[in-house]
């Protein structure tokens, strides 16, 4: 399957570029990734979780970054082992382009599955797959620009490991 | 003959009691002392090359007994194929290997790669999760014509193509039939799909295998509709063990509608692997699992052109078909499209020329093979819809345009290779007439246009070459085996009999039936009368059950061999009675003198022969058992008359089957009760072809319809009341029984009747709908409606 989406970060290009590469943001945005280690030149482990309908699973499997053309496109690509389950692979083409805003960011992404989770999940994968699409960069915009609006109250009386790298990642 | 309990009765199933009581015994139920279990790793790609299977980090894990590879198996024979198809150019098809564990590739999604014996199928299942495996993916090929394109990547490697062969029947006519089309008065064209099925029986398949080192005895239970046949393929062509050191255990089976012919690799795995581990080995498919690895049904692709002169007499026909083989042959694979297809496009017509090419073709799917029918629902299906289309371009009643044509004078020789020995197909056509009413359908049809929804009438014919088969006949097609049956009839001392049969119930009940034949003939009660079945070590060797042949072909060895107790048992008879032995008469379970009032029981009779006390030992043995062997003369050919009823919702699309009629001429019948019975999951299951069932792929060779959630099987809220009528019966000729078989009429006759009736609902809406392909969804048939 394929899809594609756009949404306006509120911070420059280098920002979200380096966000991008950086595996302690992957690993927060990545959703249900519980380990990721690794760099932007060798490629990254991780480690998700995931229930794809019926079928629940852990994937060990490698995210790698190429086509790197700073701080305008990479293309972000993963494949996962799920054992029993199967395996899950996909590919992200992202694009930054400086707005008014910030930077809008588009992404491609077309996601393949085998095994147990396409035998089982097949009918829900599309939609599986364009809810982890979403939440990704959902996540990804809240860890460069901070909780939206109106949530950042409750997040000041608990400082969470998010503050510390959003600030880490703006240098101030 | 009375009709209480012999032939002609409608005795209740025997075998009903222990399986609606939970205890029956079924292969899963089957556990031996210090038995270990096996999960299979399976490839989750379908096409790649095999790299590398590192085992290493899965050998010490808990309760690992030994992890099996391909490397294993190197030197052991592969999977056998039971039927050599020649093509049309005279050349034999191409045969791959079918190694037991995948060596070198993958070729389809279920692909065995290893195999982990642990002590618990838990610890196999972890430690299959440890083992890497390597593969580089590769393009997988699922369309059949992309994949007999030039340049397709190829299913197996060492042949020179995807096409298995390419099969024309019969070829001599070939010319014949171009020129007739091309001369016709009218062609009607039809392209259509017979989809791909899952066969789903109840009980998925079960292996055991057991292994005595002290003896060198090997000892199969399996989940098989044939145990004599997995023996034989088993033992001489896979592991090399001789038939005196193998037993095949095939015990209670849970349906198997063809899918349980097969010999597969998870039972020579459990034969293999129990003698490298010495324990037991036992292996039990998963649901998941079974989707994956149970060969599949159907999946053709056909174009099929009739030709019709200017009164609708039928001239020429002519089929081209892609037949889908899979990654590898299952074992009579080849034969499906071929021998049990081709022959059948005659059909109940007198078309004096017929040609059908057949391009079977290897792709990256579960093997096909035979699947309740197994050839002729394929043929059934596109004769039937194509003459119900060419009876509305020419403007005929579709009843009358079939009359019109059919064969009315027997036997009948077919431009297809077979003779039709009786039938009366306007006898069927006129019984369906009357049981389903066709008298009232205008206003029925009416009733349901007040209520906004489209009413159709679909009907169509069917025959079926079946009871199979003539063993010189089949060895002439290709088949590498005899297709005979066996029995042993064994009278016990006090007259109570075991009837060993070499054919397997699995839902036929045969213990039920078998036994009101024997114990006709004999004259006591059919309770007296046991089945023995399903295991080599105490059945003569037989070919099995498939094809709807076991009472045709095994009832006709039974027969045989009841006539041979008799015979003895005269003799008996006429000395315990100091009688003539061509005075001796059986009647009613008592052996007479004709013309006197001398009378021996049976019992007395069955007593002398084991208690030869007084008995004429200088002519005779003493003991009274039989057997038989016999093979059929000709196929069988039941034949009958289908209809169905259907609803269209017009806003959704959605069909609904209001009735469903059968008129069927299956010869003599002996259980009118189990017939009816087997007519009615024939039908559910040809309705569940029609309407509900698909079995689909992702072009990568992923299968999207895995489960009960995408694959649809027939539920009870899908099908009418079935009306079923036996009565025409026009006798098989050349067996002793006169029967023709059943088990698999209600698959062949019923899918066309339905989308005949579909098509018929659009079209008397004004819709110009031709055809829908199967299964009839509501999503195709709106789109057809408003296309």
């Amino acid at each position: 399957m394929e899809l594609s989406d756009s949404r306006v970060i509120k911070a420059d290009p280098q920002t979200v570029w380096k966000g991008l590469l950086d595996p302690d943001v992957l690993k927060a945005c990545v959703p249900g990734c519980t380990e990721m280690s690794g760099s932007p030149e060798e490629g990254f482990e991780a480690t998700v979780v995931q229930k794809v309908g019926p079928v629940k699973a852990t994937f060990k499997g490698a995210v790698t970054l190429s086509e790197m053309n700073e701080p305008h496109s990479l293309t972000i690509s993963g494949e996962g082992k799920g054992g029993a389950a199967g395996f899950a692979k996909g590919g992200a083409d992202v694009e930054l382009k400086e707005v008014p805003e910030g930077t809008e960011l588009t992404y491609k992404v077309e996601a393949k599955v085998g095994g147990k989770l396409a035998q089982l999940g097949s009918r829900i994968i599309d939609g599986f797959a364009k809810k982890m699409a979403d939440q990704f960069f959902q996540n990804f915009q809240t860890a460069i620009e901070g909780p939206p609006e109106g949530e950042e109250d409750p997040a000041e009386d608990a400082p969470t490991e998010k503050k510390g790298w959003l600030k880490r990642l703006t240098g101030s | 003959m009375p009709k209480d309990g012999g032939i002609g009765a409608s005795t209740k199933r025997r075998e009903d009691v222990r399986f609606l009581t939970g205890k029956g015994k079924y292969t899963d139920d089957i556990n031996i002392h210090g038995q270990a279990y096996v999960y299979f790793l399976r490839s989750d790609v379908a096409h790649g090359t095999l790299n590398s299977v590192d085992t290493s980090a899965a050998e010490g894990m808990p309760g690992v007994v030994r992890i099996f590879t391909g490397k294993d198996f190197e030197g052991i024979g592969g999977l056998p194929c039971g039927w050599q198809v020649t093509d049309r150019h005279g050349e034999p098809m191409q045969e791959p290997a079918h190694p037991v564990l995948a060596q070198g590739k993958v070729r389809h999604v279920g692909d065995p790669i290893a195999a982990v014996v642990a002590e618990s199928l838990e610890e196999a299942r972890d430690a299959a999760e440890a083992i890497d495996v390597d593969i580089t993916d590769l393009p997988a090929v699922i369309d059949m014509k992309a994949a007999v394109q030039d340049g397709a990547p190829k299913v197996h490697d060492d042949l020179t193509s995807n096409l298995c062969y390419d099969w024309g029947f019969v070829e001599d006519n070939r010319q014949a039939v171009d020129d007739a089309i091309k001369s016709a008065h009218h062609v009607t064209t039809l392209e259509l799909k017979n989809n791909r099925l899952v066969a789903n029986p109840m009980e998925p398949r079960v292996a055991v295998g057991d292994f005595n080192d002290a003896t060198g005895d090997h000892t199969l239970y399996t989940t098989s509709q044939n145990p004599h046949v997995i023996r034989l393929l088993m033992g001489a062509f896979v592991l090399g063990i001789p038939e005196h050191k193998l037993r095949v255990v095939a015990p209670d089976v849970g349906g198997g509608f063809g899918t349980k012919i097969f010999h597969y690799a998870e039972e020579a795995f459990c034969t293999f692997a129990a003698k490298e581990v010495k324990r037991p080995v036992k292996w039990t498919c998963s649901r998941s699992e079974a989707f994956i690895t149970d060969a599949h049904g159907r999946d053709h692709v056909t174009k099929i052109e009739l030709a019709l002169d200017a009164e609708g007499n039928f001239t020429a026909l002519r089929t081209e078909t892609y037949a889908n083989m899979g990654a590898y042959l299952s074992t009579f694979a080849p034969s499906v499209p071929t021998w049990l297809h081709g022959t059948l496009m005659a059909g109940n017509y007198k078309t004096p020329l017929i040609y059908v090419n057949v391009k079977a073709v290897f792709t990256n799917t579960v093997p096909v093979d035979a699947y309740r029918g197994a050839g002729r629902p394929e043929a059934t299906f596109q004769l039937e819809r194509v003459i119900d289309k060419a009876a509305r371009e020419i403007g005929m009643d579709p009843i009358e345009l079939r009359r019109k044509n059919f064969i009315t004078e027997f036997p009948y020789a077919t431009p297809v290779a077979v003779e039709y020995d009786t039938g009366n197909y306007n006898a069927t056509m006129d019984k369906l007439i009357e049981v389903a009413d066709f008298a009232g359908f205008e206003a029925r049809a009416e009733e349901s246009k007040a209520r906004g929804k489209l009413r159709g009438l679909g009907v169509n014919c069917y025959i079926e070459a079946c009871g199979i088969a003539p063993s010189n006949l089949v060895g002439q097609l290709g088949a590498r085996a005899g297709l005979y049956e066996s029995a042993t009839v064994r009278v016990n001392a006090t007259g109570s009999i075991s009837v060993m049969t070499g054919s397997h119930s699995h839902g036929q009940g045969h213990e039920t039936a078998f036994p009101q034949v024997v114990a006709d003939m004999i004259g006591i009660d059919a309770s007296q009368v046991e089945i023995v079945h399903g295991d080599t070590a105490n059945t003569p060797m037989g070919m099995g059950t498939y094809g709807s042949r076991s009472l045709a072909v095994g009832g006709s060895a039974m027969v045989r061999a009841t006539e041979k107790i008799i015979a003895k048992a005269k003799k008996i008879a006429a000395h315990l009675m100091e009688a003539s032995e061509g005075d001796i008469e059986l009647k009613d379970g008592a052996f007479t003198v004709a013309g006197t009032d001398k009378s021996v029981a049976w019992g007395d009779v069955t007593l002398a022969a084991y208690v030869p006390h007084n008995y004429p030992l200088e002519d005779i043995e003493p003991g009274l058992e039989e057997t038989a062997f016999y093979d059929p003369a000709n196929f069988t050919y039941p034949s009958g008359a289908y209809s169905c009823e259907v609803e269209v919702d017009p806003d959704t699309g959605k069909v609904e089957v209001l009735a469903f009629a059968a008129a069927d001429d299956f010869g003599n019948v002996v259980n009118p009760m189990i017939v009816e019975g087997q007519v009615h999951g024939g039908i559910a299951q040809g309705i569940g072809q029609a309407l509900l069932e698909n079995c689909a792929y992702d072009d990568d060779g992923q299968l999207l319809s895995g489960s009960y959630m995408d694959y649809a099987m027939p539920r009870a809220a899908d099908l009418p009341n079935f009306i079923v009528d036996h009565s025409c019966q026009t006798p098989c000729t050349h067996n002793p029984l006169g029967v023709k078989g059943c088990g698999e009429a209600g698959a062949i006759g019923s899918p066309p009747a339905l989308v005949n009736a579909v098509c018929d609902a659009l079209q008397r809406a004004g819709k110009d709908v031709k055809h829908i392909d199967m299964p009839l969804s509501p999503a195709r048939v709106w789109a057809a409606m408003n296309g």
